[in-house]
C-alpha cells in the first residue's frame, strides 16, 4: 500500500524561549514492510543536528533552534510503501540485545493487577502465548481517549481500564515480562479504515520478541498485528523512550508553559 | 573565559565591596546615633535601612530599630543577604568556585577572611565591640582588593573583577549619599547648621575620606564641596567619576582584547562624558536625590548590559 | 588469630628493603616535631583548600581527609608486576566494552550469562553498535588492590566509570616533598605529577572524528557543591582546560558549544565527573538539572567525545567483576596476572547457601553500592547486624555478594602513641587512550582505626603518599 503522511505539530509558548533542543525519530523504519518514497521533516528556524542509527536500529535526527522563538513548528511530510508482513519486523538491522528489553521501566512496572491480569495465560509456544496476552490485554482496556494522559503508568490504566493506545502498549509490555518475553514500544502513524471507525494517526503499539521470529509487533488497541497500513517509526522500552519527538525549551517556566497543537493526516494514496 | 567564571569573579568583586560598604553603615549608623537628633536614634537607623535597601528585612525580623539588633543584622545574620557575614561567605564561595582563575594570594585573603569570619562567629557576642568589628571587615576587603592588584594577571579576569569593584562602589557611593541628603535631614532648615556638620563628617569618615577631603577643599564642610568631592572629583577614590572611569577603562580593555565594541561600552562612556560635563550647581538644581536617583537607574542599566553580553553566556558571534 | 603482612616488617619482623631509610627518618623525629609536621601538613592541605564532603553526615562542609606522613613503598620489581596487570585489566575491561555493546560475542561464546549483561542497570542500550573513538570506553580505570601477602595482590574492584581519588595522589607527594625534601633525596622515588600531562594525552588521543585540529577538552562537574569539585578544579587547572558545569555547555547542530565571554566556544572532548544518567535530559533522566539537553545526539554522531563513555559502568559491576579474569582469558588470551578475591554470588543459589551459613565470617557488599556503605564486616560486626543482614540478603539475593575477609596488608601509621600498624589498600589510575599509561604510585588509603578493615575515608579512613622506588 502507499501511503501519504502529513504530520504537523505546532509548539506555542506564551513567553518567548530561549533555544530549543530536539532530538527525533520521525523517520520510517527501514525493513522489508516499509520503504520510503519520500520523506522531509522540517523543523521551522531549526538547524538540523547530528543524525545516526541508534542501537535500536531506529534514525534519530537532532534539532536545535536558536531562540528566543515564541512557536516552533515541526512538519512531517512523504510517502511511504508498505507491505504486510504479519506484523513481523523483518530485514531490520539492529545491535540492541533483546534481553536488555527485560529491564523494566516506572511506565511499564509490575502491579499487582497485571500479575492477575497474566495469571491464567500459558500457551504451547512463544508467539501462542504473545497473541493470548495481545487478547488478554485488548480485553481489559477499553479504547476511551481522554481518561488517560501521557504519564499514565501501565498499573494505572489497567485499574482504569480504559486508555488509549499507548496504555494498550504500556500493559502489554508488562504482561510479556511476567513470561520473561522482551517487549517494546514502538510509535509509528496508522492510516484511516475505509468504515471511519475511530482511530489514532499517529499510533503506538508493542513489539515481543519471538524466537525463530524475531520481533514481532502487535496492537491490542485494534486486536491485530500491524500491517501494510501502519507505519512503523521507532523503538523504546516505553512510551518516552520511544517518543517520536523529544525536546527540551530553555527558559520555559511553569507560570508561561508550553502549547501543544497536533495534526495528522495519514491517507491510502491511489496507485 | 567562560561566562560563568566572569560572572564569579565579578561577584566576588561586588560582594567583598558590599561587605565593606555593609561595615560602613554599621559605623555612620552608630556614630549618627551618638549625637542627640530630633528624630531619636531610631529614625535615623531607619532611614539607614531605608538606604540600604534592607528596611523590610530588619523590621520583619526585629521590629524596631536597637542597636544590638543592628549589629546583629549588619554583620552576622545570614538572612540579610548584604550582611558582612553573607558577603564574605559568598565572595568566598564564589572565590572558591573559580579557585583556578586566582592567584593564591587572592585566594588565601578570601580564605582567611572567611576562616576568621568563623571564629568571629563563635566568639561571645558581647565580647565583640563594634570597631573592631568594622575595623575587621575593612582590613580584610582591602587585603583582598590589595592581593587582587598586585598579583592577579592582568587579563579578561583582572577586568571582570575591576568592573565588579566599580559597579558596586558607584553604586554604594550614590546610595549612601542618598541617605544623608534627603532621608536623614527632611527639613531644609537644618541644613548649614551644626548638627547637619557633624553628620556630613561622619558621613565622609565612614566613606573613608575624612582627610582626603580636607585635604582637597579646606574650610567649612557644606553641602556643595560634599557633593563635588563624591560625585565629580576624580581624585576621590569613591567619587561616581572615578567609578565609571574605571569601568569605561576595563569595558575598553576587553573590547580591545576580545576585538569587540559593546553596547556596555558605549553606555559607561556616556556616562562619563555626562560626568565629566556636570557641575555641582547643576545637579542641586535638579535636585541631588532626583539626580541620584537617576544615576542608580543609568548604572543599573550598564549593570545589564555587562551581564548581558558578558556573563550570561548568551552571546552569539 | 589472623597475622597481617606488614609491608615494612614482614611476618618475620625483619626490615624490608624498599622501606630501609624510613627506619632512621622515624627514629630521628621526635612526637614534638612530628606534631608539628603533622600540624603544618594540615595547615598546608586546609589551604590549598583540598577537603572531602561527606554526604548526609552533617559538620563540617570542609573537613579534611586524614593525611598520614608515613608513606606507603613498593619496590621496582613488585611495581612492574602490579604495572603489567593493571594494563592487562584495564585493556581487558575496555575489550569486553566493546565487545557487548558491538557483537557480544563473549556472550555467544558463553563465557559470561547474557542476563548479566542485558538486564544490568548500567548497560545502556543508548550506547549499543556504537564504538567510541580509538575503541576506548573506560578512559580512566581506577582498579582498587589489596595486598596479602609479599607476592600476594588482589583486585577488589574496578572502577570504570569516574575514580576519584587522583587528587589526593598528587597532593600528598607534593606535601610530602615539601615538609621532607631530604627523604626524597635519599630514596629515589619515582615522580607523579606527570599524571596531569598524561590525562591531557589520554582525552586528547580520543577526540571525535569531526574535531579539527587541536581538541577543545574541558572536564564537566556536576557542581561546586560536589564532594570531589576540588579535585575536579585542580585537574583542570594542572591541564589547563575548563572546568564546566551542564549549564555552562550548549548544543547547537552538529556540536556542543562552551558559553564564553566571546561567544560561543566548541567542545571537542567532555572529561565527565557526572553519572550517565545526568548526562542528557533529553536521553536519561528528563529532571537532570546538571546535564546538557541534546548531548547524546551530538556524541552518537561523532561530534564530540565523552570520557568515560556512557555504558562504561557495565564492565565494573560487582557481578560482572567475577568474570574479569576471564574477559582477561577471553579477549587478551592470557593469563591474568591480577587475581580476583574469590566471590559469591547470593544470586546464585548453591552460593547464597554457603554464605548465609558463613556471615559471621565474610564482607557482603551490595551489588550496586560504593563508598563502604551498605556493607557487612562479617568478624567485625555484632551478631544482631549480622541477622539484619541475613533478612536483607533473603529478600534480594540478587543485590549482594560476598568475599572472605582478606587479610589486608599493614603499613606503619603515625597514631597517638607513636607509630604502629594500620591496614591500607591502593588505587592506582589507569590511562587508557591511543595508548595506556600508568603513573608509578595511586592513592593508598588507610584504616585509622585499630584492627579497622575499612578504608573508606567517609568512615574513618586516611591516605598515605604512595612511592615507587627507581631501580
Amino acid at each position: 500500500m502507499r501511503l501519504t503522511v502529513d504530520h504537523v505539530t505546532t509548539y506555542r509558548y506564551s513567553q518567548p524561549v530561549r533555544s530549543v533542543v530536539q532530538s527525533h525519530r520521525l523517520t520510517p523504519s527501514v525493513h522489508e514492510g516499509q520503504k520510503s518514497l519520500d520523506w522531509d521533516v522540517l523543523v521551522s528556524d531549526g538547524v538540523p543536528g547530528g543524525s545516526y542509527r541508534d542501537g535500536a536500529g531506529d534514525r534519530v535526527q537532532g534539532w536545535t533552534v536558536a531562540g528566543p522563538v515564541t512557536a516552533i513548528t515541526v512538519s512531517v511530510r512523504g510517502t511511504v510503501e508498505t507491505e504486510d508482513t504479519s506484523g513481523v519486523l523483518r530485514g531490520y538491522r539492529e545491535s540492541v540485545a533483546p534481553g536488555a528489553y527485560l529491564r523494566e521501566t516506572e511506565a511499564t512496572a509490575l502491579g499487582a493487577g497485571l500479575r492477575d491480569l497474566v495469571a491464567g495465560i500459558a500457551a504451547a509456544d512463544r508467539l501462542e502465548l504473545a497473541h493470548a496476552l495481545a487478547d488478554a490485554v485488548a480485553g481489559a482496556i477499553a479504547y476511551r481517549p481522554g481518561v488517560t494522559h501521557a504519564h499514565t503508568t501501565a498499573a494505572e490504566a489497567l485499574t482504569l481500564g480504559e486508555g488509549v493506545c499507548q496504555d494498550h502498549a504500556h500493559v502489554l509490555i508488562a504482561c510479556a515480562r511476567v513470561h520473561a518475553i522482551p517487549a517494546r514500544y514502538v510509535s509509528g502513524y496508522l492510516s484511516a479504515t475505509e468504515d471511519g471507525a475511530p482511530h489514532e494517526a499517529a499510533h503506538a503499539w508493542a513489539e515481543l520478541h519471538v524466537p525463530g521470529l524475531g520481533w514481532v509487533g502487535f496492537d491490542a488497541a485494534n486486536r491485530c498485528c500491524p500491517d501494510d497500513r501502519y507505519i512503523r517509526l521507532g523503538s523504546g522500552s516505553d512510551a518516552r523512550a520511544a517518543a517520536p519527538i523529544r525536546g527540551i525549551a530553555r527558559g520555559l517556566t511553569s507560570a508561561a508553559p508550553e502549547a501543544l497543537d497536533v495534526v495528522v493526516a495519514v491517507l491510502a494514496s491511489e496507485q | 573565559m567562560l561566562s560563568r567564571t566572569a560572572d564569579n569573579l565579578y561577584w566576588i568583586a561586588r560582594y567583598m565591596e558590599r561587605a565593606d560598604t555593609s561595615a560602613r553603615f554599621l559605623d555612620v549608623g552608630s556614630r549618627i546615633s551618638l549625637i542627640p537628633s530630633t528624630h531619636g536614634y531610631r529614625s535615623e537607623w531607619d532611614s539607614l535601612l531605608q538606604a540600604s535597601g534592607m528596611a523590610e528585612g530588619f523590621r520583619s525580623k526585629y521590629g524596631d530599630p536597637v542597636q544590638r539588633n543592628l549589629e546583629s543584622w549588619l554583620f552576622f545574620d545570614r538572612d540579610n543577604p548584604s550582611s558582612v557575614a553573607s558577603c564574605i561567605t559568598a565572595a568566598r564561595e564564589n572565590g572558591r568556585i573559580v579557585r583556578t582563575a586566582l592567584t593564591s594570594q587572592v585566594w588565601d585573603a578570601l580564605n582567611t577572611a572567611f576562616q576568621e569570619l568563623k571564629q568571629l562567629e563563635r566568639e561571645e557576642r558581647s565580647a565583640l565591640d563594634l570597631s573592631r568589628l568594622t575595623d575587621w571587615v575593612m582590613r580584610h576587603a582591602a587585603m583582598v582588593r590589595g592581593s587582587i592588584d598586585a598579583t592577579q594577571l592582568r587579563k579578561d579576569g583582572f577586568d571582570f573583577l575591576n568592573i565588579g569593584y566599580d559597579l558596586e562602589r558607584a553604586d554604594n557611593t550614590a546610595r549612601l549619599l542618598d541617605v544623608k541628603y534627603y532621608v536623614l535631614l527632611p527639613r531644609a532648615e537644618f541644613v548649614g547648621s551644626g548638627l547637619d556638620n557633624y553628620q556630613w563628617t561622619t558621613l565622609l569618615r565612614a566613606m573613608g575620606a575624612h582627610r582626603a577631603f580636607h585635604w582637597a577643599y579646606g574650610g567649612e564642610v557644606t553641602a556643595a564641596k560634599i557633593a563635588h568631592f563624591l560625585i565629580l572629583n576624580p581624585q576621590s577614590p569613591r567619587s561616581l567619576i572615578t567609578c565609571v572611569a574605571g569601568m569605561a577603562n576595563h569595558l575598553g580593555r576587553l573590547a580591545k582584547a576580545y576585538g569587540r565594541e559593546t553596547e556596555a561600552l558605549d553606555k559607561a562612556r556616556a556616562l562619563l562624558a555626562e560626568l565629566e560635563g556636570e557641575t555641582v550647581d547643576r545637579i542641586f538644581d535638579e535636585g541631588l536625590h532626583e539626580y541620584l536617583t537617576r544615576f542608580v537607574r543609568d548604572s543599573a542599566g550598564l549593570g545589564l548590559a555587562i551581564h548581558d553580553i558578558y556573563l550570561s553566556g548568551e552571546m552569539r558571534t | 588469630m589472623t597475622t597481617y603482612f606488614n609491608e615494612m616488617t614482614g611476618t618475620g619482623g625483619d626490615l624490608r628493603l624498599p622501606y630501609a631509610r624510613l627506619q632512621d627518618w622515624v627514629q630521628s623525629m621526635p612526637v614534638e616535631l612530628r606534631t608539628l609536621k603533622q600540624a603544618e601538613a594540615e595547615a598546608l592541605f586546609r589551604r590549598i583548600g583540598i577537603t572531602f564532603a561527606v554526604y548526609g553526615e552533617g559538620g563540617d562542609p570542609d573537613r579534611l581527609i586524614p593525611f598520614d606522613m608515613f608513606p606507603r613503598v613498593f619496590a621496582a620489581a613488585e611495581w612492574a608486576r602490579l604495572e603489567k596487570g593493571i594494563k592487562q585489566r584495564a585493556r581487558a575491561l575496555n575489550a569486553f566494552l566493546v565487545d557487548v555493546y558491538g557483537r557480544g560475542e563473549i556472550i555467544r561464546a558463553g563465557r559470561i550469562p547474557a542476563r548479566l549483561i542485558h538486564e544490568n542497570e548500567a548497560y545502556e542500550k543508548e550506547v549499543a553498535g556504537f564504538v567510541p573513538p580509538k575503541g576506548v570506553y573506560s578512559h580512566i580505570v581506577g582498579i582498587d588492590i589489596v595486598r596479602t601477602g609479599p607476592e600476594e595482590f588482589f583486585v577488589l574492584e574496578d572502577n570504570c566509570r569516574t575514580p576519584s581519588g587522583v587528587s589526593y595522589m598528587l597532593e600528598n607527594r607534593e606535601i610530602m616533598m615539601r615538609m621532607f625534601p631530604a627523604l626524597f633525596r635519599e630514596n629515589r622515588i619515582e615522580p607523579v605529577d606527570n599524571y596531569s600531562e598524561a590525562l591531557r594525552r589520554t582525552l586528547a588521543s580520543v577526540a571525535p572524528a569531526k574535531c579539527r585540529g587541536e581538541p577543545n577538552i574541558v572536564i564537566l562537574t556536576p557542581g561546586h557543591f560536589n564532594s570531589a569539585y576540588y579535585e575536579h578544579s585542580l585537574l583542570a587547572d594542572l591541564m589547563g582546560v575548563d572546568l564546566v558545569e551542564g549549564q555552562d555547555l550548549f548544543v547547537e547542530g552538529e556540536f556542543v558549544y562552551a558559553r564564553t565571554t566571546e561567544g560561543p566556544k566548541r567542545v571537542d572532548v567532555i572529561y565527565r565527573r557526572i553519572d550517565d544518567d545526568y548526562l542528557d535530559p533529553l536521553c536519561f533522566r528528563p529532571d537532570s538539572m546538571v546535564g546538557v539537553p541534546g548531548l547524546m545526539d551530538v556524541y552518537r554522531s561523532g561530534g564530540v567525545s565523552i570520557c568515560s563513555a556512557p555504558g562504561a559502568g557495565v564492565a565494573d559491576d560487582k557481578a560482572v567483576y567475577t568474570y574479569v579474569p576471564e574477559m582477561v582469558r577471553f579477549y587478551l588470551g592470557e593469563e591474568p596476572i591480577l587475581n580476583n578475591v574469590p566471590t559469591w554470588q547470593c544470586g546464585k543459589p548453591d552460593d547464597c547457601g554457603y554464605v548465609l551459613a558463613n556471615l559471621a565470617d565474610l564482607v557482603v557488599k551490595e551489588v550496586h553500592g560504593s563508598g563502604g556503605y551498605g556493607m557487612l564486616v562479617g568478624p567485625k560486626a555484632s551478631a544482631a547486624e549480622v541477622e539484619a543482614f541475613r533478612l536483607k540478603i533473603a529478600a534480594d539475593p540478587d543485590n549482594y555478594i560476598a568475599q572472605p575477609t582478606l587479610a589486608l596488608s599493614t603499613v606503619p601509621t603515625f597514631v597517638e602513641e607513636g607509630v604502629a600498624p594500620r591496614h591500607v589498600d591502593l588505587r592506582p589510575y589507569c590511562l587508557v587512550g591511543e595508548r595506556i599509561e600508568l603513573v608509578p604510585g595511586g592513592l593508598t588509603r588507610v584504616a585509622l582505626k585499630e584492627g579497622s578493615l575499612v578504608v573508606n575515608s567517609s568512615q574513618g579512613g586516611g591516605v598515605k603518599d604512595t612511592w615507587v622506588l627507581a631501580e
